[in-house]
């Protein structure tokens, strides 16, 4: 592997024993460093493992000279000669054998797309079992643990020239006139879908084009596999969000869905509405929204327009997992509601603009301009400003002590005029209840801050109580302790001491000492 | 206790829940947070019939208030009335431990296993026991995963035939349907073990360990070499090599390098566990092909643990079997292609040398850490110098030295300073090791060089380094080699390399001495009030204060206070400040000076 070294010191610098080499002015952390380092080798291959004896491959005749009755034979062993794998990690190893194997696959490739009867049932096996051997395989450890699919280049696959050519010959294989599902689903199995995608994880995106491809048509031409596929994708969604927080091929399965969400009956399945609520919709939580939100947020609106009623689920679960501190992802999920507020049912939104519009308010508040922006924005869209407007009796009241507070307090004057704009939009709309309710506005306030004292009476009140509370269990507990060493001192011990049995019980307890003698003297009320 | 009661009607349960109820998050978290306020509030009664239940209906919040629910009602024993009463934490923890945020539910399985203690025999398995079950039978894999956490805490105490059904259920969550499910149960398959009798374990876990080793999914396979050991470690030795070795060969050659990683990573606890017959003619080829392994996770992984390998080999052929089978793949490691793995090497290498004594060390391990002390990688040689003292007491340290130094030079010099302040945090202990002979010719010049360097943590934990080889070597060293040059620094024309002489001073005074200090620092110390740097004569203000009680009262009260006192009124704001508070903070030394010098200067 390459050194670390970085760029040399520029000529200039002296060369005395402590001089500051000039790379150093841009001093990193050693984890970039060896990233850079890495990156070099951005190649990597987990094919050629497990095959221990390398077989000689000799060319075999082409296909287009073939006769045609052995036309099928010849096929067949082009494939069988197909299965053989070759180390891409070392570049110059058994050119040969890898040229062989380059043109049979190529010449696989072309029979399949172009001539027709070449399928037939005796391939089907040795078809799939070639693209298997080739395609599954343990993916390798990324090269970078800490791999950003937004900064960092992907560690391509270093043997595609030859996967490449096999995913090619699946996909013309799968999309070939001549293919029969029923002969394919013997071979096309559920052990062989689960293996397709877990190569959804691959860094490599054009390996990810091409499954995405593939899995398609799998879905659509062998129906026996779907509903194992979506419980799959499933499976590996959750793992995603609740385990590992890292798979690369969330964005290429969500492509997938979008156009299988397209396609669902109605009226929609049980089965489905619990993907969008406990699946779809807590994908929005994972820290890399960024990198699969537009595939995410279309499988969403795909929803709405199938069925209006999940409306009220999509809002609430986002608003659920509103994002607290990531300004960036505050951004996208504004987006994607005004992409959902533009298909919305009038009745659907009466629904949830109470909530939605207490966080659109809290979003307008946000020191961060992007967010107040992106928020402010809602009010230029003209159908979302027609559903303001029907309902504006309950919306300005939400919205309102926002608005006034920040059009006097925010420090970006963009925000500030985009607040005037809507404010004067509002007392257009409505003047009376924008007059009334500027009236009330310092009322509001009082009564606040008078809430905000009463709780704070409140806590204080209670804190006093637990202490005095504590302070009689300590006590009870003190005089329970003199009476029983009373007891054990002169008089016979009580045969029905109840306190004896519960303190004897709360002593192999772990909890401090204060706590549990204290539940000893509460035990016994 | 029955005015306590009294209180109770001051606080009704409507004010409290709307506490727990309000719009704002951070509020209604506060609330949860102290919910044990509440309750002791509502007494124990009312926390019951009242609380709880409306705990238990309205858990629909945020993850993060649900988080502070599940953890405090795990302790909430006590507020409910005590372990007779415990079970009606149940319903509330039952709910949180079917969510979805993975947090919350392990929060919810925590605070059950503990209260779980709380519940009687009796309590266990009228209340607790269907609990479990009606998890583990939820529709929703959560609740299924919260499940496997909970049987290995109420199966020791219930009765055979509820034992056999939480086995029963055991067992049907291993081959769940979901990868998530067996993921969970395969992680509590060795703690299930522990408290599983013995015929069980044979029966019942061993073949439940076979399947979950051999799933389809890799996540699942890796989780069961982790109980893997917990089983080992129940079987009689007799029965490892039919029940559990066929497993372990499999998964330490699994076609899945994530496997063959939670192999590598877990090796020396297998190795204890199965015993040393076993680990001789098993587990040491397994070792070498892990050390071979084609993916470098997987090699560095097992590097870590050549030491602890072979230091647990049986004593008998120990040294036969490291030289002629771990050693020659260590030797390869030593040159491997990526640096994560050599560097994991270097960092236990050196411990070898104990294992092995001093010949084998001369003549194998010699050159090995030659070639890492030379090795393009800093943390690799990083690595190799961290645990010199290894060496030391078995060859001594002069037989590196001479390959110690350019290792020692280039790393002072890195252009990483992260990598030359992790040098520098060995100085002291290389020093030790080296003696005060080689240090001066060699590796003096290096840390005042570091004083100068233009990264402030360097400059500052060189300061400290000075400090702790003056420990070392005692005042009249520093007196000789350090602080001549430290003072000189005082007329540099860099204000940061005369701000390093205060730091200096304020770090040696102490290791140093009144003597030094009052006559030979002070002096430069005072001179400085003068620079024309307000920051120079702030920190001469701060270093006045710090040396203070070093300083006999005389100087003190002649040379140090009419300084401080002009600077009081230097026309910098901040020079005024720290000057007064070194008037103030000294004037406390004046005041307790008759017992400081009559008890504890050693000088």
């Amino acid at each position: 592997m390459e050194t670390t070294k970085l760029p040399p010191t520029s000529p200039s610098s002296p060369t005395t024993s402590f001089s500051v080499p000039s790379a150093e002015k841009v001093d990193g952390f050693p984890r970039r460093s060896m990233r850079r380092a890495r990156q070099r080798r951005s190649h990597s291959s987990s094919q050629f493992r497990y095959q221990s004896s390398q077989v000689e491959l000799t060319p075999l005749p082409l296909l287009k000279d073939a006769p045609v009755a052995e036309l099928h034979d010849l096929f067949c062993k082009k494939l069988q000669q197909c299965c053989v794998l070759f180390d891409f990690l070392d570049c110059v190893a058994d050119l040969k054998g890898k040229e062989i194997k380059r043109a049979a696959l190529n010449e696989l490739v072309e029979s399949v797309a172009t001539s027709r009867g070449v399928l037939i049932e005796p391939l089907y096996p040795e078809a799939i079992k070639m693209i298997s051997v080739n395609i599954f395989r343990t993916l390798p450890p990324s090269e970078n643990p800490e791999f950003d699919p937004e900064e960092d280049e992907p560690t391509l696959e270093a043997s595609w020239p030859h996967l490449q050519l096999v995913y090619e010959f699946f996909l013309r294989f799968l999309e070939s006139p001549d293919f029969q599902p029923s002969m394919a689903k013997r071979y096309v199995d559920q052990k062989f879908v689960l293996q397709l995608l877990e190569l959804f994880d691959s860094e490599d995106p054009r390996e990810r084009e091409y499954l995405k491809t593939i899995l398609h048509r799998v879905y659509g031409k062998l129906l026996g596999l779907r509903a194992y596929i979506r419980k799959q994708i499933n499976n590996i969604f959750l793992r995603f969000i609740y385990e590992t927080e890292h798979f690369n091929g969330v964005a290429e399965l969500l492509e997938i869905l979008g156009s299988i969400i397209n396609g669902f009956a109605l009226p929609l399945k049980a089965e489905h509405k619990q993907f969008l609520v406990r699946v779809l919709i807590p994908l929005h939580t994972a820290k890399s929204l960024s990198i699969f939100h537009a595939q995410l947020a279309y499988c969403v609106v795909q929803f709405m327009e199938k069925d209006a009623t999940v409306t009220e689920y999509i809002i609430r679960g986002l608003l659920k997992y509103w994002p607290k501190t990531c300004t960036q992802k505050e951004v996208m999920f504004l987006g994607e509601i005004e992409e959902i507020l533009d298909v919305i049912e009038p009745s659907q939104f009466i629904r949830v603009q109470e909530p939605l519009f207490k966080q659109i308010a809290a979003c307008i508040s946000s020191p961060h301009f992007q967010v107040a922006e992106r928020a402010l924005y809602f009010w230029n869209n003209e159908y979302i400003l027609s559903l303001i407007e029907e309902n504006c009796q309950v919306i300005l009241p939400l919205v309102f002590a926002t608005l006034y507070r920040v059009s006097k307090e925010h420090w970006n004057q963009t925000i500030v005029s985009l607040i005037y704009n809507v404010l004067k939009t509002f007392m257009e709309m409505n003047s009376k209840l924008f007059d009334d309710l500027t009236a009330s506005y310092k009322v509001e306030k009082q009564k606040e801050l008078k809430r905000d004292r009463e709780r704070a009476d409140l806590w204080r009140g209670l804190e006093e109580h637990q202490d005095r509370r504590m302070q009689m269990l300590t006590e009870a507990a003190r005089n329970q302790r003199n009476l029983q060493e009373r007891g054990e001192r002169g008089d016979p011990p009580t045969p029905s001491s109840p306190q004896t049995s519960i303190s004897d019980h709360n002593e192999p307890k772990p909890s401090g000492a204060s706590s549990s003698s204290s539940g000893g003297g509460e035990g016994t009320t | 206790m029955a005015g306590a009661d009294g209180d109770d009607s001051l606080y009704p349960i409507a004010v409290l829940i709307d506490e727990l109820r309000n719009e704002d998050v951070q509020l209604r978290l506060n609330s949860i947070k102290k919910l044990s306020t509440i309750a002791l509030a509502l007494g124990v009664e009312r926390t019951r019939t009242e609380l709880l239940p409306f705990l238990t209906d309205t858990i629909y919040d945020e993850d993060e208030v649900l988080l502070a629910l599940a953890e405090q009602l795990g302790n909430f024993t006590m507020l409910v009335g005590g372990p007779e009463y415990v079970h009606c934490l149940l319903p509330p923890l039952e709910s949180l431990a079917t969510v979805e945020e993975t947090v919350v539910r392990d929060k919810a399985v925590e605070s059950l296993r503990k209260i779980s203690q709380e519940h009687s025999p009796v309590d266990l398995e009228v209340h607790f026991e269907p609990l479990v079950k009606r998890l583990a039978s939820g529709d929703w894999f959560t609740s299924r995963t919260s499940a496997c956490g909970l049987f290995s805490v109420c199966y020791p105490r219930v009765s055979s035939t509820v034992k056999a059904e939480i086995r029963q259920h055991f067992r049907t969550l291993c081959s769940d349907d979901t990868p998530m499910v067996r993921r969970a149960a395969a992680s509590k398959l060795g703690e299930f073990a522990k408290v599983l009798e013995l015929d069980y374990v044979k029966s019942d876990i061993i073949s439940l360990f076979t399947a979950l080793a051999s799933d389809e999914q890799d996540s699942v396979r890796l989780l069961a070499v982790e109980a893997c050991v917990s089983i080992a470690t129940l079987l009689p030795q007799e029965d490892l090599e039919s029940l559990v070795m066929p497993t372990l060969r499999q998964a330490a050659e699994d076609k899945s390098w994530r496997v063959r990683y939670m192999v590598a990573d877990k090796f020396s606890e297998l190795q204890k566990a199965v015993g040393p017959e076993i680990t001789k003619n098993d587990l040491v080829p397994a070792f070498q092909n892990l050390l071979k392994d084609c993916e470098a996770e997987v090699r560095a992984a097992a590097a870590n643990k050549v030491k602890e390998f072979c230091e647990n080999l049986p004593e008998e052929n120990r040294e036969q079997i490291i030289m002629t089978h771990i050693l020659p793949c260590v030797k390869e490691l030593v040159s491997d292609t990526n640096q994560h793995v050599k560097s994991a090497l270097a960092s236990v290498i050196m411990g070898l040398s104990t294992i092995l004594g001093k010949d084998n060390t001369i003549e194998h391990l010699l050159p090995l850490f030659l070639a890492q002390l030379k090795d393009e990688c800093p943390e690799v040689r990083l690595n190799i110098i961290s645990n010199l003292d290894c060496v030391n007491e078995v060859i001594g340290i002069r037989q590196l030295s001479q390959s110690l130094l350019p290792a020692i030079v280039e790393l002072a010099e890195d252009a990483k300073w992260r990598v030359r302040l992790a040098i520098i945090e060995y100085m002291p202990l290389l020093a030790g090791q080296l003696g005060v002979e080689f240090f001066d010719e060699k590796l003096n010049t290096l840390c005042m060089a570091w004083l100068i360097d233009h990264v402030y943590a360097i400059r500052e934990a060189a300061t400290c380094n000075l400090m702790k080889l003056v420990e070392k070597f005692g005042a009249e060293w520093a007196q000789n080699t350090i602080v001549p040059k430290v003072l000189g620094m005082a007329n540099d024309p860099n204000y940061l390399h005369r701000m390093t002489t205060l730091f200096c001073i304020n770090a040696l005074s102490e290791a140093c001495g009144q003597d030094i200090t009052t006559k030979q620092m002070l002096p430069v110390v005072l001179k400085m009030s003068n620079d024309q740097v307000a920051n120079v004569r702030f920190n001469v203000a701060k270093s006045l204060q710090k040396i203070g009680p070093v300083l006999d009262s005389n100087a003190l009260q002649t040379e140090v206070k009419p300084v401080l006192e002009k600077l009081a009124t230097d026309t910098d704001m901040d020079v005024k400040y720290f000057a007064q508070e070194a008037i103030s903070g000294t004037r406390f030394t004046l005041a307790s000076l008759h017992i400081s010098t009559k008890s504890d200067l050693p000088f």
